[in-house]
């Protein structure tokens, strides 16, 4: 029987959706709202030389990489599956265009954390 | 050979016809506004990689009104994904035993969505005074 590679996007899909249940509204919350704002959060809490620290540390670089990477792949998971819902019956291209894309967002911030300096 | 025609049911609009199937596809389209908000992140991270102007630039895009309205929407839908994802919690994550017991289920949803309370605060303290 041919291997199934549904484990691997699954797995992925629950660490995006454990991952987004734990920290994804309040990181809404400050970058969206309220530091745009201005309100409950100094606009200078996200200012260029303090987020460029952030970015610069590596514990910085693993928090930002699995923000991106499994929030991407827990919505290409849902958003793929959710076709057939809206009527869309998806083939092998809508599945290497959902799961290429999370993978392809991944690749550009792992190499922009790179750019970013250490 | 004569087509053979046979009734094939609409689907349009299936989910609106029922208020749980209204509040999976909120749960599933809440997805979009996550990946949505992880594009926006990717190219903060971007303009950061090019320098204070295009950083500043990046906060600016955040303050106009519309930005501010879709990330309403997404702390919205998001904040439901997160409470159903707890809800599910006690079916889908592993066998909590204490004492030889599973834990009731609202242990496992309430610690979940403690959880998500805690984290908040410690990133709200952490981004706000560290």
């Amino acid at each position: 029987m041919k291997r199934s590679h549904e484990p691997i996007f699954w797995s992925l899909f629950g660490a995006g959706g454990v991952l987004s249940a734990l920290v994804a509204p309040i990181l809404i919350f400050i970058t969206g709202i309220i530091a745009p704002v201005g309100l409950w959060m100094p606009h200078q809490a996200l200012d260029y030389a303090r987020v460029l620290s952030f970015a610069q540390h590596w514990i910085g670089k693993v928090a930002i990489l699995a923000v991106i990477s499994l929030f991407l792949f827990h919505a290409a998971h849902r958003i793929y599956h959710g076709l057939h819902d809206i009527g869309v019956h998806a083939g092998t291209g809508a599945m290497a265009a959902a799961y290429g894309s999370a993978l392809l967002g991944t690749l550009i911030t792992a190499w922009l954390l790179i750019a970013v300096g250490f | 050979m004569a087509q053979i025609k046979t009734y094939v049911r609409p689907m349009d609009g299936w989910w609106r016809r029922n208020p749980y199937f209204v509040r999976y596809m909120v749960r599933e389209g809440s997805s979009v506004f996550l990946a949505a908000y992880a594009v926006i992140l990717l190219i903060g991270l971007l303009r950061l990689s090019q320098g204070p102007a295009a950083w500043d630039a990046w906060r600016g895009v955040l303050g106009q009104p519309l930005s501010i309205v879709f990330h309403w929407l997404a702390l919205l839908t998001v904040s439901y994904h997160a409470y159903t994802w707890w809800k599910v919690a006690p079916k889908t994550a592993p066998d909590l035993r204490v004492g030889g017991r599973p834990l009731p289920e609202i242990v496992v949803t309430a610690g979940g969505v403690l959880a998500t309370i805690g984290a908040s605060i410690l990133i709200y303290v952490l981004v706000r005074w560290l």
